[in-house]
């Protein structure tokens, strides 16, 4: 058990499930919408009709089980979200580029199962010898998607091979992760015209898919291309680091993943949870602070190429 | 359902984020601010006449009234086929969220579609009564219900009606800058698109809309003459000639500092801005500019040789298309060529329209092409739209009461 989980469980019984499930209204509901998909990672493969007994790619939530997750928001644990203030860092040092935290990003939040669909996606920054700016590529190159997987699975492909790419050395790289920044002040939320996605007390900024009406003003606000439109239900689509998931004590699906420690996530609010200490004993930056949003997630040995 | 999986996915170059490779904003946006600019630009030359007086508007200035109703009925009817969720579309009324400048879009559109009605009725009231009174059958009983009761056309009726509606387009002048202007800020006030945040957006949007409102006039008014066999009014094609000349002369200043201004102070992604033009938007870029341009020389020559008859109507008629057709490659290079260059500043993206489905060109053709069916049968349904001589009229008016 985990720092989290004991001090989590410590709050139980300071607030009722009533109290808790009216204190997030909407965001229970946003929530329950995501967690019968975890029973998707069974189901690797794409097709007609998948795993879940619905239409359309795997991992992908059926339609009924959407309708029954909001019609009954799961049982969370009690969870006084004033208690808690999360925060997410990213060490682009350590990330090799394996992809699992964006499959299972997709596995855990049955985000759409193709490449132009994602709540957390990994940039890969290659200078060739003299070069000033660096290439960037992502899971949206055609290239590295795993041939046959319908979009389902990703791979960076092997185009620097042995160093070298189109007669140029290879002379720095490494990747990037990125997801939804939870701003302190977010641009989705300012210009949402109906108040469906909202600024959680504890960070994380959620959407309310009962109230969303699809109009992608919020896609076009944010600065960080996080969100998306999920076309099956007609309503934005962004990552909020599992919110079925972090009030229950648990981490986010990519940083349970993660192999090498990229991902790091904890509360703020503990001096000795992992992203305090990673925030504390790590000189970090945030993407484009010019844009005023403050972000929450904090990256360490970013380069000036990345945005 | 895959297919709508990748409806508007572009392909790429350079440097973009995943989720951008799907434009979110497609031509039904386009069209969106297009028709809410023809609504604005055919209300400002009807209130010439209506607030200002200017005589020379008289003949057309019911019919700009009308059209500006007609097409304003259709303005929202994009965004409602754009939304994901269209039933919800009442949510941003009934529980707006403020800091949102759409969230004021069903109550500035409510509010001026209410104005129009009202200040059209008041304008026809005379006309509808003496209708009810002339017609006869299922057409009687129609007339009698959009009467709202009042038959009175006494002289002191009638110049009520004048006074309110001339108090009601005295509103809609800075109703009609509010909606436009307005709608340039939805665009402006996103800080994340270099190519939309100006804080030039709303007023080039605004005057943008006039040009285009009185091109779109001057293109219907000679047609519906042609097709009348009745000849242009020579007065009014004048004053619609100073009118789209003083328009395109501003419109095109403007937009030429914020190009200016964008390239000379080459922010972080000016070389991004450079790729666009040269890219993915350069032929709508040619349009817009070489049909504003065109246009700004046609009229400019006619001003000077003061030009009027035949060659005024034919050139006059080539100039609103003209400018009907940049203005709308102007809307398309704004809300597409805004989401082609990336938010990274590094990639570009190339969408390409779909023909069928929801978010199609059929889709826009059929929405563009229902406000001029509406106009056809709204004068149809008031067919002294033409009837400029207020006096002449009132006349009319009194010799059926007389009758009766």
């Amino acid at each position: 058990m985990t720092t989290q989980d004991t001090k989590i469980e410590k709050e139980a019984g300071d607030l009722s499930r009533r109290d808790f499930l009216g204190l997030l209204g909407k965001g229970a509901a946003c929530a329950g919408a995501l967690v019968s998909a975890g029973s998707a990672l069974a189901s690797a493969g794409g097709g007609a009709v998948n795993a879940l007994g619905g239409v359309g790619p795997a991992y992908q939530q059926a339609p009924e089980q959407y309708a029954e997750a909001v019609k009954n928001p799961p049982k969370i644990p009690n969870y006084n979200w004033t208690q808690h203030k999360w925060a997410f860092g990213v060490d682009a040092d350590l990330c090799i580029g394996c992809l699992r935290c964006v499959e299972a990003c997709k596995m855990e939040n049955s985000v759409q199962m193709d490449r132009n669909h994602t709540r957390t996606w990994v940039e890969r920054y290659v200078y060739l010898e003299g070069e000033h700016h660096a290439l960037v590529d992502s899971i949206h190159d055609i290239k590295n998607v795993v041939p046959g997987s319908k979009e389902t699975r990703f791979k960076f492909d092997d185009r620097y091979k042995d160093g070298q790419f189109e007669g140029k050395k290879v002379e720095k790289a490494f990747f990037v992760a990125k997801l939804c920044n939870q701003c302190e002040k977010p641009s989705c939320v300012q210009v949402c015209p109906t108040g469906a996605t909202y600024k959680s007390v504890d960070g994380p900024v959620l959407i309310d898919t009962k109230y969303c009406i699809g109009c992608q003003y919020c896609v076009q606000a944010c600065p960080y291309g996080a969100r998306s439109l999920n076309h099956e239900r007609g309503t934005a689509e962004k990552c909020n680091w599992c919110y079925h998931r972090i009030t229950k004590g648990l981490q986010p699906a990519c940083v349970e993943v993660c192999p090498t420690g990229t991902r790091v996530f904890g509360d703020r609010m503990d001096p000795e949870s992992p992203v305090s200490e990673f925030i504390r004993n790590n000189k970090v930056s945030v993407l484009q602070p010019a844009m005023g949003n403050y972000p929450n997630v904090f990256y360490k040995g970013i380069d000036k190429e990345v945005f | 359902m895959e297919k709508d999986v990748f409806y508007h996915v572009a392909p790429f170059s350079g440097f973009t984020f995943p989720n951008e490779t799907e434009v979110p904003w497609s031509e039904l946006i386009v069209i969106y601010p297009y028709i809410t600019g023809l609504v604005a630009g055919a209300f400002v030359v009807s209130s010439l006449h209506h607030v200002f007086g200017m005589e020379r508007f008289a003949p057309i200035s019911k019919f700009a009234l009308l059209t500006s109703l007609c097409f304003m009925f259709f303005a929202p009817t994009p965004l409602l086929f754009h939304l994901g969720q269209p039933t919800r579309a009442l949510n941003a009324v009934l529980t707006p969220h403020w800091t949102s400048a759409m969230a004021a879009f069903g109550y500035v559109a409510g509010f001026y579609i209410c104005l129009l009605l009202l200040e059209t009725w008041f304008s026809f009231r005379a006309d509808i009564v003496a209708m009810s009174k002339s017609r006869t059958g299922i057409m009687q009983k129609v007339y009698q219900a959009l009467t709202l009761g009042s038959d009175d056309v006494s002289p002191r009726a009638l110049h009520t009606d004048h006074t309110i509606a001339r108090r009601l387009a005295m509103i809609g002048i800075p109703g009609a800058c509010g909606l436009h202007g307005y709608v340039g800020f939805l665009f402006g006030s996103l800080k994340t698109r270099e190519w939309w945040s100006s804080d030039l957006m709303p007023i080039i949007f605004l005057l943008s809309a006039v040009g285009s409102g009185v091109g779109l006039l001057i293109v219907i008014y000679v047609i519906t003459s042609w097709w009348r066999k009745k000849p242009t009014d020579g007065g009014a094609m004048e004053g619609l000639l100073y009118v789209l000349w003083t328009g395109i002369v501003v419109v095109t200043v403007i937009e030429a500092l914020e190009m200016v201004q964008m390239i000379y102070k080459a922010r972080e992604g000016v070389e991004g801005v450079f790729a666009l033009i040269q890219g993915p938007i350069t032929n709508s870029m040619v349009i817009q500019w070489g049909g504003g341009l065109l246009a700004l020389i046609i009229t400019s020559i006619m001003m000077l040789y003061n030009t009027r008859g035949k060659k005024l109507v034919f050139w006059l008629f080539i100039s609103g298309l003209l400018m009907m057709i940049g203005v709308l490659a102007m809307r398309w290079n704004v809300v597409i060529g805004g989401q082609e260059l990336s938010k990274t500043m590094r990639g570009l993206m190339t969408f390409h329209p779909e023909a069928y489905g929801r978010e199609s060109l059929i889709t826009v053709s059929m929405l563009f092409t229902a406000p001029f069916v509406t106009l056809y049968l709204a004068q149809k349904l008031l067919p002294t739209v033409w009837e400029s001589d207020e006096k002449e009229h009132e006349d009319k008016v009194f010799d059926i009461h007389k009758a009766i």
